[in-house]
């Protein structure tokens, strides 16, 4: 038993439990302290990343394997889910809420989510799954008294549970035709024969179609924008970035390694999910007046993009995909701790659009950050948003997907308009009511962190983050 | 060179602007001012010590960020980038002085948004990477919508949308081409992707994706109707730049792109370059007969001037090429001239109908002498900058198709047409409405926007040489690359049979 590969998930799962009674006995008088440890614990998994963990390779009889790929993945995701914790804090207290559970949720979160993109087994793939989704039902009706919150948080337990039926059901379909559910196996079994039999095929559509629902791709995608609404802010800043990393991580996996033989089979899929979520994202997007549903669609829109990196498949591809959502990442945090920062002068939460109107005479700063990431995330240069969606549309002239990279680049220009909108609304509109003062320094400098690298600045990145992402994507293969 | 002199001409406006933030209007504004004139003073030290018989890529700076098509920060200029930048900050303190008043609210924004908009226009020049060039070309677009939405007439919103939304969709499919030939060519070096032959095949894609970003920007028909809006709401100074440097940037794309990296494609396509160039000249023109409001006036005839320099371009040979670099550098000054000037009357009367004006040469002769110089420059008067540039590329023209030549001097006396009948309006006749009449001649500061643009008009028209000398050397290697894929051409000397010669020389000698 090699526990020093796994010991950035013993870490985690350590501290979760720990907290867990903390904040039962403790109260709401803890929360402070279990805020600070949850972070602390996340920051010290990002450390044991390094070494063992990142190169044991295939553990426990091939249930999971310690290796680049994951160790980045995990990587991200802790970060994202620390940034969640520290941009909650202060957050539900002020609401009578008991907010001292809160970090231990995304602690047991992002245990699942480690172990989601680690898996080489279909068990190991849905025991993650399943854990950093029961976490975020929870987390999305976290406000217990908000019907919003409580909507949301049915919705998505309802139509998660409907999507794990589906995966499992392929699940099923995979293990019934191949007789394992390790991925090897199964990528045995679907070189085996030129065409797979149309019982393995059955398996591998059921089995995206629900991956498809946690990354919340075209055509699987009708419950993000209303969780994404309804959930507490910082819980949708959370949704938007760790789990979806992980799920995307996961889909290349799977994608990459278990059915790596079958591309042809999926990659249709694949490039339907992409081409449909860069469309509908971007043009759903038009009509919405609240930003959270706003920022939902873009995050459908998003990975899109990165899914086309999928589609290439390869080692670039799968490169350009983590490189991808590790841009991703940083630009929607960013974007969602600008929207905490949308309150009234009573410290209420605005979600409209209208409430930014010339924001960029009453709080320039806050409206050049949101700027920034909005052209960033429309992919416009100068900004570093622009080098990703160019990684996957490089990976995908590489394999000569030349239509799929069209249609694709075409999807940008339809969906920089909504982004543009709001650019317009800041700085074009007449100002309104101006947003309350608040003093948090620590989430301020995380805005100001995140705005720089996605900044021009971002692009002496491309040197070591790349290495690091091609060295992740080698070690699927 | 040890200096890096480009890199410092691009951090300079980028320091300033950021710097103008951070301050008030008024400080902004002189900040602005001597940020440009140092960006001046920077370019006129190019262009002295530019040796135009010397490397083909002067003042190269190369730092790498990484492999593969990671941009790498690569400048370098040659001679025609360099007379391109010359525009640029020729023009960019007249825009800063041109702004001095007339915009009032959130001047630091303003000055901010046009030093990065210059410090990404010279990017654009001296790239020599071609993610570096895309990032700098896209990136122009930002400050350009700022400028047009924020501080843009009653309709600035949709035309700003426009602007972003048409050169957007123009550019990204470019951005696929980019890749291509970075895969194909292994390099991202624009200097080697200039040499590398691509097969035909590839070419016609590649050539098509690049004109689709180029004609927009151009703007060729029918691909121009961002360009009245965008002109019509942008303030004035956001009108000389757009017309002055940004439409630039189009022709700059075919220079440097198109034709060398694309020759055969360049020549399959002539035909649908020469009749988009043809139905540009003779329609915009009509187009801008008709318009009531000067500034629109003025951007059709842009679009129908720069149709020049795509038939001058795709014309194949040096009169055509040096023609439209001409028409280039020309039309970026008159026509930014022809905004300055409907700019002057429109602050003194807030209104651009040209029928709310008349009769000016009356109450402000010194506005309607230099009015009258730029009409008669855009018009193609001989000494003025756009003959010769018109002339050159009429001359390379009629070298391949005299069809295409007839068409396009057609487009000169319609273009006669339009200016003299704007002029006359606008100053001759009687003063006829007492608000016109009551309108004060141009003050030192307007004179100092306007006479070093005439006196510009005027050098490049008198003595063109000193802006061609830079650019021979290049557009010879151009010719060079191009020279096997040149059309044949309908117009050639044929050899005249000489039998009374040799007797008339004999009785000379006598």
């Amino acid at each position: 038993m090699n526990f020093a590969a796994i010991l950035p998930e013993l870490i985690l799962t350590g501290s979760g439990l720990v907290l867990m009674m903390v904040a039962a006995f403790g109260g709401r008088r803890v929360t402070g302290f279990t805020t600070w440890a949850a972070v602390v614990a996340l920051v010290g998994a990002c450390f044991a990343l390094l070494g063992e963990a990142q190169l044991a390779g295939p553990l426990f009889g091939g249930l999971i394997a310690a290796d680049g790929f994951g160790a980045f993945g995990k990587l991200i995701c802790f970060l994202s889910a620390a940034v969640a914790i520290i941009a909650a804090h202060g957050w539900f207290e002020r609401d009578f809420e008991h907010g001292a559970e809160y970090p231990v949720l995304i602690l047991f979160s992002s245990v699942g989510m480690a172990v989601m993109v680690s898996a080489t087994s279909l068990m190991t793939l849905y025991v993650g799954l399943e854990l950093t989704s029961l976490s975020s039902y929870v987390l999305a009706s976290y406000r217990r008294t908000d019907d919003r919150s409580a909507e949301a948080g049915l919705k998505y337990f309802v139509l998660g549970a409907l999507a794990s039926g589906i995966l499992l059901y392929g699940i099923s379909l995979l293990y019934g035709f191949t007789g394992t559910t390790g991925f090897s196996g199964i990528a045995a079994a679907f070189a085996r024969d030129a065409t797979p039999s149309i019982g393995l095929l059955f398996g591998l559509v059921f089995t995206l179609a629900g991956l498809a629902f946690k990354i919340s791709a075209v055509p699987f995608h009708m419950w993000t924008p209303d969780v994404y609404e309804g959930a507490p802010t910082p819980v949708t800043a959370f949704f938007a970035s760790a789990p979806k990393v992980a799920a995307v991580l996961l889909a290349t996996r799977v994608c990459l390694d278990a059915m790596a033989p079958a591309i042809d089979a999926w990659r249709q899929i694949v490039t339907f999910a992409a081409l449909a979520s860069i469309l509908l994202g971007a043009v759903a997007a038009y009509g919405q007046a609240n930003i959270k549903r706003l920022l939902a669609y873009s995050s459908i829109n998003n990975v899109g993009f990165a899914v086309i990196g999928l589609a290439a498949g390869g080692v670039q591809g799968a490169s350009s995909v983590l490189f991808y959502m590790a841009i991703y990442v940083v630009m929607t945090v960013g974007a969602f701790l600008c929207v905490l920062r949308m309150r009234d002068s009573a410290g209420q939460p605005i979600e409209t659009l209208d409430s930014l109107s010339g924001l960029s005479q009453t709080r320039p700063a806050l409206a050049w950050a949101i700027a920034i990431f909005m052209f960033s995330l429309a992919g416009i240069p100068p900004f570093f948003g622009f080098w990703p969606k160019l990684l996957v549309f490089n990976a995908a002239v590489a394999e000569g997907l030349y239509p799929l990279a069209v249609a694709g680049i075409l999807g940008t220009v339809i969906g920089a308009y909504y982004y543009l909108k709001i650019v317009k609304i800041m700085f074009f509109d007449a100002p309104t009511a101006p947003y309350g003062k608040l003093r948090a320094p620590v989430e301020t400098s995380l805005i100001f962190l995140t705005a720089l690298t996605v900044s021009p600045v971002g692009y002496l990145l491309i040197g070591p983050l790349g290495t690091m992402t091609d060295r992740a994507a080698g070690s699927l293969f | 060179m040890d200096l890096p002199i480009l890199t410092i001409l691009i951090a300079v406006p980028l320091i300033a602007g950021a710097l103008c933030l951070f301050v008030g209007a008024s400080a902004a504004r002189w900040i602005a001012l001597i940020a440009t004139l140092i960006d001046l003073a920077i370019g006129i030290a190019l262009w002295a010590a530019y040796d135009p018989g010397g490397a083909q890529w002067q003042f190269v700076e190369l730092q790498r960020l990484g492999g593969g098509i990671t941009p790498a920060w690569a400048l370098g200029i040659d001679g025609i980038a360099l007379m391109l930048i010359m525009l640029s900050v020729f023009l960019m303190p007249i825009c800063i002085l041109a702004s001095w008043q007339a915009i009032e609210k959130r001047v630091p924004e303003y000055m901010a948004a046009f030093l990065l908009m210059e410090a990404l226009m010279l990017g654009v020049f001296c790239a020599q990477d071609l993610m570096l060039f895309y990032i700098f070309f896209e990136g122009g677009l930002i400050p350009m919508f700022l400028i047009i939405g924020i501080w843009g007439g009653a309709e600035r919103i949709k035309a700003s949308y426009k602007f972003f939304l048409y050169t957007l969709l123009g550019s990204v499919l470019m951005l696929i081409a980019m890749l291509y030939m970075m895969l194909e060519a292994n390099t991202t070096s624009i200097p080697v992707l200039m040499a590398h032959d691509f097969p035909f095949d590839a070419q016609k894609w590649l050539w098509l994706a690049f004109f689709a970003s180029f004609a927009v920007k151009m703007p060729m028909w029918p691909v121009h109707t961002w360009l009245p809006d965008a002109h019509v709401q942008a303030p004035t100074a956001g009108s000389v730049i757009l017309a002055g440097v940004l439409l630039k940037m189009g022709g700059y794309g075919f220079i440097r792109f198109s034709l060398p990296m694309f020759p055969e494609a360049s020549t399959f396509f002539i035909p649908l370059v020469f009749i988009l160039s043809g139905i540009a000249v003779v329609y915009t023109s009509l187009v801008a007969l008709a318009q009531r409001d000067m500034k629109k006036l003025i951007a059709y005839s842009s679009v129908a001037h720069m149709a020049f320099v795509t038939f001058g371009l795709f014309a194949f040979n040096r009169q055509g090429l040096e023609g439209a670099m001409l028409v280039m550098l020309a039309h970026g000054l008159v026509s930014g001239a022809l905004f300055l000037c409907v700019g002057v009357i429109y602050d003194r009367l807030h209104t651009r109908e040209i029928s709310r004006y008349g009769g000016l040469s009356d109450n402000m002769p010194g506005y309607a002498l230099l009015f009258m110089i730029f009409t008669m420059a855009s018009v193609g008067l001989p000494g003025t900058a756009n003959f010769v540039g018109e002339f050159l590329a009429l001359v390379g023209l009629y070298k391949v198709s005299s069809w295409a030549a007839i068409v396009a001097t057609t487009g000169i006396i319609l273009g006669a047409v339009y200016m003299l009948y704007l002029y006359w309006r606008i100053c001759f006749g009687k003063l006829v409405h007492a608000d016109a009449a009551a309108m004060k001649d141009l003050s030192v500061r307007e004179y100092w926007l306007l006479a070093p643009i005439a006196a510009a008009v005027f050098w490049m028209g008198v003595y063109p040489e000193s802006f061609l000398r830079p650019m021979r050397a290049d557009i010879g290697r151009l010719l060079e690359r191009v020279e096997r894929a040149a059309p044949a051409g309908d117009a050639h000397l044929t050899a005249g049979k000489p039998q009374a010669a040799p007797a008339a020389h004999q009785e000379a000698a006598h």
